[in-house]
């Protein structure tokens, strides 16, 4: 059975991580994720969850993180300033592979910047803003829909490679409303059980060690230093961070294939947007418009791990094009994969590019 | 075929409530695509605020309102700021009342104010005197849609009122614009 809804995607966001599971949401409101605190703070306690209004971003991941470690889905939700706030912790969350959510609705930055307004600005910030080497997941949703299956999705990636997933949306996809189907259920993975005889980081091939929160029955020791596969600091010794950190690196990253999520219109075409995120239907529009095949698209639903080989799909592209709602930050992704030419697309301010602006881009690439 | 509707007023009209009934009505009721987006600002009571929706057959793939074809504007400073540049074969319903100014484009003057203070005893319904008399002007929407629409957003107890304004602005809107 299913509901089907006329929504707003920050609703949308917090309902999806509703029927995944999530019975913990740590968060300090911010403009434009707002909606997601106020729905979860109402509808949290009557699922039997907790909801926490915290004192400020850097306690709202810190209590995330501790909710995790009970065995709880867990996520929290904010904007550029407070994501700035809770990186030193996401790495923690990163180093003792703690699954938890993190949602930035993302808004114009530097520093508190346009509070109303649409941004990308932030998509290199989720994927290297902590100290030290480490990978996550960033996936990002470019409608209401999306909003709620992207959001269930996060909680199970999260759960399944033990990392911190960031949900990347923005105030448009946050603040606008449009028709949303939500089941009653949806799949859920939790994280594989700690097997007997294991230890607590100790990790099998996939490089993802059994998950044995506090209350499980299993001793584990937490700590963002250092530590070998029993969980104990060994802070001096050149090999065991070498083995730990390429693990917490390898684990996501061999995984890219597993954790891709993307659509390709057109392979054959010549020229090719590269998209992700509400830009994406800049472009839509523009194919539907002009019936033109000889126009590509690739559209990222997860940004990160960066999925090099979708680009691949499009054998005859003589140029990439891509649109972003910043100065250019994915597309130097894209462009260190590719030999032909990458053309950025930017724009900043709080709106999406138009349909013409693309087509004026695009004519002049071709 | 694509519309977009913008609906502008000051804060405490119920502008972007409107904007929802509309988008829920055409999305859930008259098996139509629907975005609702609304301008998100400091604005507070009294300010110029302002909603809008594009309707459409088919799939809305790029979802901001370029160019309304459909304007609802209930305050002076809506239409200075959100109105005043219409396109000359949009259509234009305005709160008579309220809006000194008329536009170059096809206008019907509702005096949505007047009446749900008078008829109606509650100005707090205007805007939905508003939306009967635009579904009647455009058929942007169905009459039911728009009535499951209105009783769903509502609060428990004032159904009876609201459809009492959906009803009244039906009517006004035929009068108003000639139908």
């Amino acid at each position: 059975m299913s509901r089907v809804e006329f929504m707003q995607g920050n609703t949308a966001c917090a309902e999806g991580a509703l029927t995944a599971g999530c019975r913990f949401f740590g968060g300090y409101p911010i403009t434009p994720s707002t909606e997601i605190a106020e729905t979860m703070a109402r509808k949290l306690p009557k699922a039997g969850g907790v909801f926490i209004s915290m004192e400020d971003e850097l306690a709202s991941i810190a209590a995330v993180i501790g909710a995790a470690w009970t065995g709880a889905r867990a996520m929290t939700a904010t904007s550029g300033p407070g994501f700035s706030l809770m990186m030193e912790n996401i790495g923690y969350a990163a180093m003792t592979e703690t699954p938890c959510v993190i949602v930035n609705i993302q808004r114009g930055g530097p520093s508190t910047g346009q509070p109303t307004r649409a941004a990308q600005g932030d998509m290199l910030q989720c994927r290297f803003g902590s100290h030290g080497d480490y990978s996550t997941i960033a996936i990002t949703p470019n409608s209401v829909q999306e909003m709620f299956d992207l959001t269930a999705k996060a909680f199970d990636l999260a759960d399944r490679f033990r990392v911190p997933t960031f949900l990347m949306a923005d105030e448009i996809v946050g603040h606008m409303r449009e028709r949303v189907t939500i089941p009653d259920a949806v799949e859920v993975t939790r994280p594989g059980p700690l097997a007997e005889g294991s230890l607590p980081f100790e990790a099998g091939d996939d490089g993802i060690p059994g998950f044995a929160p506090f209350g499980s029955g299993r001793s584990v020791h937490v700590t963002g230093l250092t530590h070998d596969e029993r969980g104990y600091p060994d802070t001096t010794d050149p090999e065991a961070h070498d083995r730990l950190v390429r693990r917490l690196v390898a684990k996501v990253e061999s995984a890219r294939r597993e954790i891709a999520d993307y659509e390709v219109v057109n392979p054959d075409a010549e020229t090719v947007f590269v998209t992700y995120g509400p830009p994406s239907r800049t472009v839509q529009q523009v194919m539907r418009d002009r019936r033109d095949d000889s126009i590509g698209h690739l559209r990222l639903r997860v940004v990160w791990p960066f999925p090099e080989f979708a680009l691949q799909e499009f054998g005859n592209a003589q140029v990439f094009l891509m649109p972003e709602l910043n100065m250019g930050q994915m597309v130097r992704e894209v462009q260190r994969h590719v030999d032909q030419p990458v053309v950025s697309i930017p724009k900043i301010g709080g709106e999406l590019q138009t349909p013409a602006e693309l087509v004026q881009v695009l004519e002049a690439h071709r | 075929m694509r519309h977009e509707v913008r609906f502008s007023g000051y804060g405490g009209q119920g502008i972007i409530l409107s904007a929802v009934i509309l988008g829920r009505a055409a999305a859930l009721y008259d098996g139509k695509y629907a975005v609702q987006t609304q301008v998100y600002g400091p604005e507070a009571r009294g300010g110029a605020s302002m909603g809008q929706v594009v309707i459409d057959d088919e799939p809305i793939l790029y979802p901001e309102v370029a160019e309304p074809d459909i304007f609802v504007i209930m305050s002076q400073q809506g239409f200075e700021k959100y109105g005043v540049l219409a396109r000359e074969d949009a259509v234009m319903l305005l709160d008579s009342d309220l809006v000194r100014s008329r536009p170059a484009c096809r206008c019907c003057e509702i005096p949505a104010t007047a009446e749900a203070k008078g008829t109606l005893g509650r100005e707090i319904v205007a805007n939905i005197v508003m939306m009967g008399a635009l579904v009647t002007a455009t058929g942007v929407v169905s009459r039911e849609a728009i009535e499951r629409a209105v009783l769903d957003s509502v609060p428990r107890g004032t159904e009876e009122l609201n459809l009492k304004a959906l009803k009244r602005g039906f009517e006004l809107g035929e009068r108003a614009c000639n139908l």
